[in-house]
């Protein structure tokens, strides 16, 4: 195994920690799990109910994201060389297993983990091993 | 009225974290699951540093009666492992793998305005209503 030059342990890290402190914060003060899909899959329940927190939480990470589009875009995310295929067909996935699994990487894992519940490390170990087969497979086509 | 802002913040403070990160760069997402070629570990401390510090807030978080702005605290109660759990983590884990993004990225990538990024989050969402519209059936 190489370890790739990319490689940026005090930049994730220290990411890592404010993002932990923001699911915290949230937790102190509303009482909620900072889970993305749960918080957007929310979004679309029937019978709908606006519900603004999710809208406000979804609007604060645009926000934030702008941010970092404005001040870091390498940090952000270039799809150019991603096929239109690579773009449906995982976003498709990833909303549907996430709703499905009961949560993803925000939800059951920098929440779930921490709060020691076994579903969510079943989960983790899960979608990571699945994904890291993924990759694999992805390669070798 | 609080409750709206502090979710506001955190979502805000989150995503700075995402960006920090690098989970935002899905080129970084797949180099970490990308275990048997050239491999970039830092999605480890990403999800290292986030689960510790949790570690020793959490418990400190729900030692209080209640949250702030609320009345109550809203933690999952299921412990259940049961099929829906593990075949929605694969299907989410296949997703994953496809594309390097998940649902907090993609939402925090969304300021980039590319077409790109707004197919994956229509798709995404497509993903969440069928689940919605057909939940019922899948017990």
């Amino acid at each position: 195994m190489t370890i790739s030059p990319d490689f940026t342990p005090l930049y994730s890290l220290a990411g890592g920690l404010i993002i932990g402190l923001a699911a915290s914060l949230y937790l102190f003060t509303t009482g909620r799990i900072a889970g993305y899909s749960g918080i957007i899959g929310g979004l679309f329940k029937a019978p709908t109910v606006f519900e603004k927190w999710r809208w406000a939480f979804v609007g604060g990470t645009i926000i934030g994201g702008a941010f970092v589009v404005r001040l870091a875009p390498e940090f952000t995310a270039d799809l150019s060389a991603t096929s239109t295929t690579a773009l449906v067909l995982g976003g498709l996935l990833v909303g549907f297993g996430a709703r499905l699994g009961s949560g993803c990487t925000s939800g059951h894992g920098v929440c779930g983990l921490p709060r020691l519940s076994i579903r969510s490390l079943v989960a983790v170990g899960v979608f990571m091993t699945t994904a890291i087969v993924t990759v694999f497979v992805r390669g070798l086509l | 009225m609080k409750s709206i802002l502090a979710a506001a913040v955190s979502g805000f403070i989150f995503a700075l974290g995402l960006g920090i990160s690098g989970m935002m760069n899905p080129e970084k997402v797949i180099g970490f699951l990308d275990i048997t070629g050239v491999w970039d570990p830092s999605l480890a401390l990403v999800m290292g540093g986030a689960v510790a510090i949790n570690l020793v807030l959490f418990p400190l978080i729900l030692k209080r009666a209640k949250p702030v702005c609320e009345a109550k605290y809203e933690i999952p109660t299921n412990k259940t492992i049961d099929r829906k759990l593990v075949i929605g983590s694969v299907i989410f884990g296949i997703g994953w793998g496809i594309a390097g993004i998940c649902p907090g990225p993609a939402i925090a990538n969304l300021a980039i305005l590319n077409l790109e990024i707004g197919l994956f989050v229509a798709s995404m969402f497509v993903g969440m209503i069928l689940f919605a519209r057909f939940s019922h059936k899948l017990n």
